[in-house]
């Protein structure tokens, strides 16, 4: 028998062993219930019901968060019906009542005009058996502006509702401004993405035309291939899309700069791109590799002589793409690189600060880039893009 | 003789895949002209690449050991293979291109935003891996040991250190072109003794197979099962629902450029695995007419390898035979490092470095992580496939198959078609899924075999698992509306929008 398994004895043990695991669930439950008096326990619940409904106002009034916060703040106001309007009409309505629904954004007239709380005590209903014969209306003011209303609806009208109704507004209020304070930070780090993005440098446009201008009586065809090909350089890095782009594109923008490069440097500039074709739909920051690209090209030839060579590879790397930018130019002293990293402003290496910073805020501080170099040694730069970032999107299809 | 032919071949099939996986990009052109739009895999390329990885063990050597052991009901064994890229192409594959995920668990939580749904999916993806390298290290041992006599450990053992090393070296996945080159290695070494044996064959004056009526007429009663037509549609909706829920099947739709680029690839790959399925049959019918009885320490699994050899011998029947087995070794080994590849990057990513990170303080290295999670991910199941018992390579590939079909699928449909989706639906589908699947082989594994419906049911359990799987994900939404993710009309539009459409909201944003 020993060696074989036994179907009934397996299950006996199972079932124990699931027996104990719920009674001891049970007993650490029931502990942590124990020992908290009424008041705590009302205090607890409150502010337990007071955080369920905050997070439904986080992105402000909306009708949707109001919908679900109303049941939540009409828990806490015990009122029998309950109403949020903004400044253009109702958002929410929860309780009893439903049919005075359409009156509630008159009922809260008053409130609107005058920023104060007002008892309304002449509602009037068909139905005997309604509940709802007055009402307290507060104000949700936002940077001195009344927002929108709270109305609680009752039987009949106490101090005590009042000041509660009053209270609740003020806390809706607080919710409100936060969420107003979310919404200006988000648009603060649009602000900066954006002013973190292109910026051609007017080197390179200075170089590209006079090196254009070089072969317009010559070769005149080739002048031509060259100006349609700087016009699609500025309409990708001067375009108005979104913050992302595949790896396909802004390896086609930089084979275009490198044709602009090659047309006034010729055989001193030697590129070789080596790119796994799997990770060209990966999606990459907009403008991430030009300027590193650039930056390369720029420290590779300066004082050089002889040619100078440029390698750029994309590899896959399973769950990342690893893209690398090599020259084998002069390199430059890690220390400033470093500098230049960590945000120090240097008119050498505008990119390379710049790609950096972008890569971090987008992927987190573990995508920045990785530079190698040291003087007389050549410089690679090396950076991975994660093939899946949830907050990472390019708008599909803009092209404009 | 022989045995020195097949081991040449399968040792050259074994090198060359090591030294392609190391060298990797090397082999690719480093060219002053290297247009972008050029480099782009095309979908005929991509197709390849995808036969080359689907195409494993159970077809080139499975499929035909079933028919010939079974009879003609297995004949819809190829066709479910190959109906799973219709269903995939018709109802995931474009959406799932959108959708910017790359991975199963990526998906999860791009389409449901919830970190515990993406652990759960990980933990799925390794299992299904796994479950499906074991039959690859079967095939293995079994493919060596009958041509070379070699001992029975060593055909896993030396496909494991193989996948180890290349998936370990940096990855061979990432190379479309080599898969793409396996799946036409693979067609030559099947078709070209395939053909040689149909002429023996036809000059032979064609002798009939020798078969039994419960082999030759369909769904004969006292065949396949007591139930052979409840079998076949189980076994037919677990193929057919299955393929979606592979690791490493969906992986390759990324590399194609975009939506209409991945539909395109599906119907080429149809065509490719169609072709592809013809050829196991004409193995399993010759079998039954050389090789009508075959001894009983022989497992069905190996008629392909024994055919060339009884119906040729001397040296023509050997170079076939060790063909074949070169053929064989190419289908163990990119199938189970596409696998492997997509279970270590999983293990890596989503359970080792989070653990490791945690135990070092963050210092511990990437590469480290990587390495083990490959090592982890072909030891495993190498070890699983010495401890358990060979099914029939077609059947373990087939239970892979079943929990793919009860899990992914049902998430997969439903999160791309029904914005009702909530997290807690969705857990509760994979729960049932994976509980039901898992719970029927186990115990018809443990317990078994059963006799009568309850053997039928525990024996093929698609039929009943997907429906009840895809019936609480779909009750528990219903449930839970609370728990449908804030962001789903905008994922919805996301994955159903053709890539061409540029979207209003994309520049209202500037």
């Amino acid at each position: 028998m020993s060696g074989t398994f036994h179907l009934p004895t397996a299950a006996v043990t199972a079932g124990l062993m699931l027996l104990v695991l719920g009674v001891v669930w049970l007993l650490r439950r029931g502990r942590r219930k124990g020992f908290i008096s009424e008041v705590d326990k009302a205090t607890y619940s409150t502010l337990h019901t007071a955080s369920k409904a905050s997070a439904h106002l986080a992105d402000g009034l909306t009708a949707e968060g109001a919908e679900r916060a109303a049941r939540h703040l009409l828990a806490i106001l015990g009122a029998e019906a309950l109403a949020v309007c903004d400044g253009s009409g109702i958002l929410a309505w929860h309780g009893a009542g439903e049919s005075h629904r359409r009156e509630a954004f008159g009922h809260a007239a008053q409130v609107r005009d005058t920023g104060r709380t007002a008892v309304i005590s002449t509602i009037t209903c068909a139905d005997p058996n309604c509940p709802l014969r007055a009402a307290v209306s507060a104000p949700v003011v936002s940077e001195g502006l009344v927002v929108g209303t709270i109305t609680a609806y009752t039987t009949d009208p106490s101090p005590g509702l009042a000041r509660a109704t009053e209270e609740v507004a003020g806390w809706v209020s607080t919710q409100v401004a936060l969420a107003e304070l979310a919404r200006t930070r988000t648009r603060a780090m649009e602000a900066e993405l954006r002013a973190l993005r292109a910026q051609i440098s007017p080197h390179f446009i200075y170089n590209s035309l006079a090196a254009i201008a070089s072969f317009v009586r010559t070769d005149p065809d080739r002048a031509r291939e060259l100006l349609l090909d700087f016009a699609d350089f500025t309409r990708y890095a001067l375009r108005t899309g979104g913050a992302f782009t595949t790896l396909a594109e802004e390896l086609r923008n930089v084979e275009r700069y490198l044709v602009l490069e090659q047309a006034r440097f010729g055989d001193r500039l030697a590129i070789a791109l080596l790119v796994a074709p799997e990770v060209l739909p990966v999606q990459v920051p907009y403008l991430a590799v030009q300027p590193l690209v650039e930056n390369a090209v720029r420290h590779g030839l300066a004082d050089k002589v002889g040619t100078g060579h440029v390698t750029i590879t994309a590899v896959d790397r399973g769950a990342y793409a690893e893209i690398a930018i090599e020259d084998d130019g002069a390199g430059a002293d890690p220390e400033q690189i470093r500098r230049i990293l960590d945000g120090a402003h240097s008119r050498d290496s505008v990119g390379l600060g710049n790609v950096d910073a972008r890569l971090r805020q987008v992927y987190g501080d573990d995508f920045g880039l990785v530079v190698e170099t040291a003087p007389g040694a050549g410089t690679k730069v090396t950076f991975r893009i994660p093939k899946f970032a949830p907050a990472a999107h390019a708008p599909t299809g803009s092209r404009s | 003789m022989n045995s020195l032919l097949s081991a040449v071949s399968v040792a050259v099939v074994c090198l060359i895949t090591l030294l392609v996986g190391g060298l990797g990009l090397r082999l690719s052109r480093a060219t002053s002209d290297f247009y972008v739009a050029g480099r782009t895999v095309s979908p005929r390329l991509n197709a390849s690449a995808i036969g080359g990885e689907y195409l494993s063990a159970a077809s080139f050597l499975g499929v035909a050991g079933l028919i010939y052991d079974r009879g003609v009901d297995m004949l819809w064994l190829p066709v479910g293979y190959t109906v799973g890229y219709l269903v995939l192409l018709v109802v995931v594959a474009a959406p799932m291109r959108r959708s910017g995920a790359y991975t199963l668990p990526d998906f999860a939580e791009a389409r449901l935003g919830s970190r515990r749904i993406r652990l759960a999916s990980s933990v799925l993806v390794v299992g299904i891996g796994w479950l499906y390298l074991i039959p690859q290290f079967h095939g293995a041992s079994l493919t060596l040991t009958l041509v070379t006599g070699a001992p029975d450990w060593l055909g896993g053992l030396i496909v494991m250190v193989v996948i180890g090393l290349a998936v370990g070296a940096g990855g061979m996945r990432s190379i479309t072109f080599v898969q793409a080159v396996q799946y036409w290695l693979k067609l030559t070494a099947l078709a070209i003794p395939a053909f040689v044996l149909l002429a023996i064959w036809f000059r032979q004056g064609a002798p009939a197979p020798v078969t039994t009526t419960a082999w030759a007429s369909p769904f004969a009663a006292g065949g396949v099962d007591s139930h052979p037509l409840y079998w076949t549609w189980s076994t037919l909706i677990a193929l057919c629902l299955g393929t979606m829920g592979l690791p490493h099947v969906l992986v390759r739709f990324y590399t194609n450029p975009d939506g209409i680029g991945a539909r395109r690839t599906t119907v080429t790959v149809i065509a490719l695995l169609g072709f592809f399925y013809l050829l196991p049959p004409v193995y399993a019918v010759l079998g039954r007419g050389y090789l009508p009885t075959l001894p009983a320490s022989v497992r069905s699994d190996s008629i392909v390898l024994q055919l060339p050899a009884t119906v040729l011998p001397g040296l023509a029947g050997q170079i076939l035979t060790a063909m074949l087995a070169g053929g064989a070794f190419a289908a163990f080994l990119s199938t189970a490092s596409g696998l492997a590849m997509s279970v270590t990057g999983v293990l890596d990513q989503e359970l080792l470095r989070p653990g490791l990170a945690r135990a070092t303080g963050g210092d511990a290295s990437e590469i480290g992580g990587f390495r083990v999670s490959a090592v982890l991910a072909v030891i495993i199941p190498y070890l699983l496939s010495r401890v358990t018992a060979p099914l029939g390579l077609a059947t373990t590939v087939g239970l892979a198959f079943t929990v793919a079909a009860a899990t992914f699928a049902p998430l997969l449909m439903l999160g791309v078609w029904w914005r009702g989706l909530s997290r807690w639906g969705a857990a509760a589908g994979l729960a049932t899924g994976a509980g039901g699947a898992i719970g029927a082989m186990a115990l018809s594994i443990v317990g078994g075999p059963y006799d009568g419906w309850l053997g039928a049911l525990l024996s093929a359990p698609a039929m009943w698992c997907v429906p009840l799987a895809a019936l609480v994900t779909v009750v528990v939404s219903v449930a839970t509306p609370g728990s449908i993710p804030s962001g789903t009309a905008r994922i919805m539009v996301r994955l159903h929008t053709p890539e061409r459409v540029a979207l209003a909201r994309s520049r209202l944003r500037d």
